[in-house]
């Protein structure tokens, strides 16, 4: 279990991290989310110790993580794939690492395997792609057998292979019941892994909630009706207080009522149906939406729906 | 490369540990991290070839030069010939790789990864100083010997080389024909002040590579702790020279790299300077805040 609390970090004249409190859950894979820029790699940097916060504390298992006792038993945490010497091989890059908490040498072996680079373990690593040199950071992860994991953006820049792999060794570790914290900015990525959400925005929290609550209770939820009395079912639906847009097609949709209720309404109302569809937003649309107001450096989408009702909500209770 | 999916490895149960992790996991790592990059390898081997070399080559130079001026071998001085270039260019040499074992964790960003496997920075700082400054110190006093064995092996007919197992007489003043010098006065180099030499000029190499360390650790920049090195060890004496000699002399002590010329010499003494050992407290000294200073930004800076 990782404790956030009131966390807050400057650099220079520029907050990275204003004031935020989260907790990550054991036994569940947290998505950490935010645009570009919202200060997720900074709070990465913060837990581990990288970086010193201005204010607020990060606990790990109620410990601070310097003073953890064999930190990479603990936590298995890669930030930049490529911070590493690229004139070590792969090989003694592991060692030194596993060295430094007392792991056994064998490990070193078993790690290769695992992700697959045994080949090119004596290989210097200057040498390796973007996708190789992912596959060590996690290797290295693995070295102590943690009960946690972190992962800032695994999937940045890798080709289509390389991202399969990294979905499928992440959902292999969370069937291990271990801790995963793993960041992106991009929300397809999260939508079939991640069980809880923690979404950021300039530094601030901006929801805490379980994914399917992020979804449903953005304002994207809407349900397209087709009838061939479509004045008629607007009026009875703008009464009971929701709200409507028609499609170019001609289909209805409406906002702030469920299917169930307008199918009800228009039985009573004696109005033909020919669609009641519930049409769920994508997490990628909730996602917009929340951090419409957080995106640091946007520039103006052509036909981008604006949409003022997320905006600077906090889903969900935080900390 | 094949798809690999990670359900295939199963990994081994780590034994069970106690206590926590400590220097002894950290000192080896770093001894692993200096024996597994090759720039250890060249700039070690460039110490050694160019310091034992050049003592060989300087060595040739001066035998030629007493046999044909037998005037020379007034005060000279056998061992400091051929522990020159060591300590002039070893200085250097070792420098960088001084500097270069902490700016590339830097460089490379792999200080990041080093530091989230072993966030206890004290433990880090001191395992990398312990583990460069032994490997520093070896290769010095070997490169020290070494250099000058083979110098002393190139002089060794002119009569005033000196040797470990026996003391050499010098002559410091006299008449000097040109078949003979018939000294008047003489100074004995003993087997002991040539050791003393020869160790003493390593530990001061030592020291300017544990200089560079902290300048390293400072810095974080390999050019930039590279040039400011080479500006404290080199040129910063080579400004003092250019000063009034009214106070250049009392200015030259306070120098880091001044002791080279004290603890290399065996024949004659610098008036200008402290003997041998207090100067090289001065370098010690040097080498040892500066070291703090880096220790403190190591442990207090963002990585």
């Amino acid at each position: 279990m990782i404790e956030v609390r009131g966390l807050t970090k400057r650099y220079g004249p520029k907050t990275a991290v204003d004031n935020l409190s989260f907790a990550i859950e054991p036994g569940r894979v947290t998505g950490f989310l935010g645009p570009n820029g919202a200060g997720k790699t900074t709070t990465m940097r913060c837990i581990l110790g990288l970086d010193y916060p201005d204010e607020g504390t990060v606990r790990v298992d109620g410990k601070l993580y310097h003073d953890l006792a064999f930190p990479m038993r603990e936590v298995g945490a890669l930030l930049e794939a490529k911070a590493v010497h690229g004139g070590r091989s792969a090989y003694n890059h592991l060692l030194c690492l596993a060295q430094t908490n007392g792991l056994p040498k064998r490990r070193v072996g078993e790690v290769l395997e695992l992700v697959g680079l045994t080949e090119v373990a004596r290989k210097r690593s200057k040498g390796f792609s973007l996708g190789m040199s992912q596959r060590l950071g996690i290797a290295a992860t693995m070295l102590g057998d943690p009960k946690m994991l972190m992962f800032d953006e695994p999937v940045n820049g890798l080709d289509p292979e390389g991202i399969l792999w990294i979905r499928n060794l992440m959902k292999t570790l969370a069937a291990e019941g271990r801790t995963i914290f793993v960041s992106s900015h991009l929300m397809s990525e999260m939508e079939n892994t991640a069980d809880h959400l923690i979404v950021i925005g300039r530094g601030k929290l901006i929801a805490d909630c379980t994914m399917k609550d992020f979804i449903a209770r953005s304002s994207g939820t809407a349900v397209r009706v087709r009838t061939p009395s479509a004045d008629q079912l607007v009026r009875a639906v703008t009464a009971k207080g929701a709200t409507v847009s028609t499609e170019d097609d001609g289909a209805v949709e409406v906002r702030g009522m469920g299917a169930e209720q307008i199918g009800d309404l228009a039985f009573s109302e004696g109005i033909r149906l020919h669609e009641l569809t519930t049409v769920r937003a994508s997490l990628e649309e909730a996602f917009m939406e929340l951090t419409a107001d957080s995106v640091e450096y946007r520039a103006d989408v052509p036909g981008q729906r604006p949409n003022a009702a997320g905006r600077g909500t906090t889903i969900g209770s935080g900390v | 490369m094949a798809t690999t999916t990670t359900a295939d490895v199963k990994l081994s149960a780590l034994p069970p540990v106690t206590g926590r992790a400590g220097l002894r996991g950290v000192l080896a790592s770093e001894f692993t991290k200096l024996r597994s990059v090759r720039s250890t390898y060249w700039t070690i081997g460039a110490l050694l070839v160019l310091s034992v070399g050049l003592a060989a080559a300087i060595g040739a130079g001066a035998a030629s030069d007493l046999h044909n001026n037998p005037g020379d071998k007034l005060g000279f001085d056998a061992t400091q010939t051929s522990l020159a270039f060591f300590f002039y260019l070893g200085q250097l040499i070792i420098a960088v790789l001084g500097a270069m074992t902490i700016t590339s964790e830097y460089s490379t960003g792999m200080i990041r990864t080093s530091l989230t496997a072993m966030p206890r920075r004290g433990n880090v700082f001191l395992s990398k100083l312990f583990v460069f400054t032994g490997v520093a110190l070896v290769v010095s006093v070997v490169t020290s010997f070494l250099a000058f064995l083979v110098g002393q092996a190139v002089m060794s007919g002119t009569g005033v080389s000196a040797s470990l197992s026996h003391s050499t007489t010098i002559p410091i003043g006299g008449r000097v024909s040109p078949q003979a010098v018939t000294a008047t006065n003489s100074v004995v180099v003993t087997p002991g002040h040539v050791l003393t030499a020869i160790i003493g000029t390593a530990l001061l190499v030592t020291m300017a590579a544990v200089i560079a360390f902290g300048l390293g650790a400072i810095i974080r920049h390999t050019a930039g702790a590279i040039a400011s090195a080479i500006g404290l060890l080199f040129v910063v004496p080579i400004i003092v020279q250019l000063l009034p000699s009214t106070w250049r002399f009392d200015i030259l002590r306070f120098v880091p790299s001044a002791a080279g010329d004290v603890l290399s010499a065996t024949v004659g003494d610098h008036p200008h300077l402290w003997s041998a050992w207090p100067q090289f407290a001065v370098t010690v000294i040097w080498a040892l805040v500066l070291v703090a200073v880096g220790a403190y930004l190591f442990r207090k800076r963002d990585a």
